[in-house]
Order: C-alpha cells, then sequence, then structure tokens
C-alpha cells in the first residue's frame, strides 16, 4: 500500500491567471494574496461518483425534449475524457450548457436581443463510456456580445464541466469552433497565454463523425490536468 | 481515413498530451449546473442536518450574484442521505441568488485521517465558480465547534490566528434563520478580495 502526496505536476502557466486586465470581470474577483499549497489528500482518488440514475439517456441530445426542433445547424460533439496519466475517465459526469443559435441563453440575466428559440434550453449532460468517451447532440451556438469592451462579441462556445478521478482533476472550459475570425479578440481564450494549450479548446472538425444528411460532427478531446499523486514508500 | 492529401491524425492513444486548459464558468453558469443544486445532500429535516451559509462578496464587498458553489466531503456515519440508493455523490451545489447568499444543508463530515495519517479536522472542501474567474477557486471550510482544528495540518500551516479564523465557519447563535427550529447553522462568507480576502488554494 502507498501513500500519496500532492505534487502540482501541471505547469501553472497552461491554465489562465485569476488577474487578467483585459477580461474586467476579473477587476473585483481574482484574489490578490498568494495562493496556498493545495492540502494534501486532494490529488488521491477519490471523486463524486454518480450514479447511473442520476443521468437520463436522452440528457446527451439538446435537440431533444421540445414539441419541436431547434432552429440551427445541427451538431454532434463527441470526445474523449482522460487523466494526467492518459488514461480514459470512466463513467464520470459531462455537463455542457451553450446559446442558442441566434447567441441567446435562456437565462434571465441575458439581455442580448436575440430570440429565444422555444424549443432549444441549451443544457445537456451524460456520463462518459468506458473509454471515457461521450457524445452531444445540440445545434452551432451563436456568438453574443458582451460588455467587457467596445463591439465586444464573445466567439461561438459551448461551456463544459467535467470531472475527474479526484478534486484536483476538476475542470470547468469552454470548446471553440474551428475557424471563428473572433478567437483572436476573444480576451477570456487570449487569455491562455500559452498558444498551444488554447488550442486545445478549439474542437476539430471531423467528417467521420459527421453524420450524412444529418449533422457535422466536431471532436473536442479533454485531458485532466492538476497534481498527480506521487507514490511514496507507506 | 484521411482524405487524400491531409496527413493522418496523429496517435491519441500514446501521445502525451497538455492538460486542457480552463475558462470561466460565466454568468450563466446556473443554466448548466442547478439541475445538480439539490442533488444529493441530506434532508432538512434529517436530525443530522446542519447548514452552512453565507455570501460571496467581491473586492468591493457587493454580493456575487452569479457563483456555482461545489462542496466535497465525507459523509457523517450513520446518516441517511438521500439517494443514498445511488450511493451519494460526496458532492453539493449551491448557487449565489440575487443578494450573493448561498445556503447548503449537509451533515458535518467526520474527523479523516489525511494521506500522512495525521488527523484532519471535520472540514468541506470548496470550488468556487463565477463570471470572471478563470479558474475555479479553492477553499475549505471548518468548523468552529470542533476541537479537532487545534491540531489540524491544513490551518497549522497558516501562520496567524486571524488566517485561520477564514477558513473556519462560525457556529450560529441562532438555529437557521431560514426556518424555525431548524438545523444547526454555520457561517462562512466567501471574500474574494478586501481585508478579509479568504484563504485560497492552488493551483489545482
Amino acid at each position: 500500500m502507498t501513500t500519496a502526496e500532492a505534487v502540482p505536476a501541471r505547469p501553472a502557466a497552461l491554465d489562465p491567471p485569476y488577474d487578467y486586465p483585459g477580461y474586467h470581470s476579473t477587476r473585483l474577483r481574482a484574489p490578490k494574496m498568494q495562493l496556498r499549497p493545495i492540502p494534501p489528500g486532494l490529488a488521491d482518488k477519490g471523486g463524486p461518483v454518480f450514479g447511473d440514475g442520476l443521468v437520463a439517456t436522452e440528457d446527451h441530445d439538446l435537440t431533444l425534449g421540445h414539441p419541436g426542433e431547434p432552429v440551427g445547424q445541427r451538431i454532434i460533439v463527441t470526445g474523449r475524457l482522460r487523466d494526467s496519466a492518459g488514461r480514459p475517465v470512466r463513467r464520470q459526469l459531462v455537463e455542457i450548457w451553450q446559446a442558442n443559435a441566434a447567441g441567446r441563453y435562456r437565462h434571465d440575466l441575458d439581455r442580448h436581443p436575440a430570440p429565444l428559440d422555444p424549443n432549444f434550453t441549451g443544457v445537456g449532460r451524460c456520463l462518459t463510456d468506458d473509454d471515457g468517451n461521450y457524445r452531444f447532440v445540440t445545434v452551432h451556438p451563436g456568438a453574443y456580445p458582451w460588455k467587457n469592451h467596445d463591439n465586444a462579441w464573445r466567439p461561438a462556445h459551448i461551456h463544459f464541466s467535467v470531472f475527474g478521478t479526484s478534486f484536483v482533476e476538476r475542470l470547468v472550459t469552454q470548446m471553440y469552433f474551428p475557424g471563428d475570425p473572433l478567437l483572436v479578440m476573444d480576451p477570456i481564450y487570449q487569455s491562455i497565454a500559452d498558444r498551444r494549450a488554447a488550442e486545445l479548446l478549439v474542437a476539430r472538425f471531423d467528417m467521420a463523425t459527421t453524420v450524412e444528411s444529418w449533422a457535422l460532427g466536431y471532436v473536442f478531446d479533454i485531458v485532466l490536468g492538476g497534481a498527480v499523486p506521487t507514490p511514496v514508500d507507506g | 481515413m484521411s482524405a487524400p492529401g491531409h496527413p493522418a491524425a496523429p496517435c491519441r492513444a500514446s501521445s502525451p498530451r497538455l492538460p486542457t486548459p480552463s475558462q470561466t464558468a460565466g454568468p450563466f453558469v446556473s443554466l448548466g449546473t442547478a439541475w445538480l443544486a439539490d442533488a444529493g445532500t441530506v434532508g432538512e429535516t434529517d436530525p443530522s442536518a446542519i447548514v452552512v451559509a453565507g455570501s460571496v462578496l467581491d473586492g468591493d464587498e457587493r454580493p456575487v450574484t452569479d457563483a456555482m458553489l461545489e462542496f466535497w466531503q465525507a459523509g457523517a456515519p450513520g446518516a441517511s442521505l438521500v439517494g443514498s440508493s445511488q450511493s451519494w455523490s460526496g458532492l453539493a451545489r449551491a448557487l449565489s441568488g440575487p443578494d450573493g447568499r448561498y445556503r447548503l444543508v449537509t451533515v458535518k463530515p467526520p474527523a479523516l485521517p489525511g494521506p500522512q495519517l495525521q488527523l484532519q479536522a471535520p472540514h468541506i472542501d470548496v470550488s468556487i465558480f463565477a463570471r470572471g474567474l478563470l479558474q475555479r477557486l479553492v477553499t475549505r471550510i471548518y468548523f468552529s465547534d470542533e476541537e479537532a482544528n487545534q491540531a489540524d495540518p491544513v490551518l497549522a500551516g497558516l501562520a496567524s490566528p486571524d488566517l485561520r479564523s477564514r477558513l473556519v465557519a462560525q457556529r450560529s447563535n441562532a438555529d437557521d434563520p431560514g426556518s424555525t427550529n431548524g438545523p444547526p447553522a454555520y457561517l462562512f462568507d466567501v471574500h474574494l478580495q478586501g481585508d478579509r480576502e479568504t484563504v485560497f488554494f492552488g493551483p489545482r
């Protein structure tokens, strides 16, 4: 039996900083004190276990659950969830939320004057399969304006929330679409200093995922980082 | 198979990969996460239930109205947990409201040995996601009425009583103000900045 101590294995620069002046909402929310080391034990295996009953099979299809089909380009978003050692994360929860095809969220605080779609909520979830794969059916989200700076538009994106096998692997991020001209001027995307790391958030268009006469396919693989347990003689 | 003239995709299984970076959960995090906000926690009438409540405040001491807080903890022995037939996930969520306040009904976790077998006082690990947070914030809630706090290795690592106090939820004299004869209540405000900035842990 071995015990483990948290050793940060993740190059910190790959994640965006808390304080990023280009993204104005960080100004009053980024902590000012030095962060303390992650308490020992949080890299140990033992994330939440979500029973099969928590997620319904149809929850992965955002085009279902309404009287009609949502407006927009129907797409499939699929990928593989792996931990920092490259192992598939099995039977774990993946949640997404997004704007509709017009760039409007079904949320009370979204004031963008674009139409809501009565057939689209923009919320999905699923458990990964035994190989760590997830799959969603949805519509391509629209870009939308925000107040960060003059004529600011968020690139089309899908919010992802994923769990790993330990606390430190928990990740909330955003998936973007290839070739989006808004990415180069989006401070949220640009907050990731390392270009290779940022590009990991851009899904890959994939003909093998694309279904003939039905939906375009995108692949978005996710690798969880965080500290990894380093075995020591116990 | 690749189309003619296009390079084959790199082998996905063997190539070492950078971890996927974090991005903010954004202002509409409740849209995607609210469904789990009441799942898996103990019922309010359960005799072992406690309430942990407080406000999330920004650097101007104004309420943060769009935060999602996630609580990871060990379960108390013998507690009857909602959804226990599917095994409790150990995870609970709360959303901050228009006044910046959040409220969690749960059970007090037991003291548990840490990795070096040093006993850790009862605590709940917390992740905070919100607009303006490009990564989550991580903090930890201890309880003011636990003697084990004195010997807790994480609290001991903080230099001053003032810093330690920022990780300790205060047992309220009144029971949960939200209900009569409600469960014992603990107050824990999250200060993202300022003189009483919460102690946060990281990276990751």
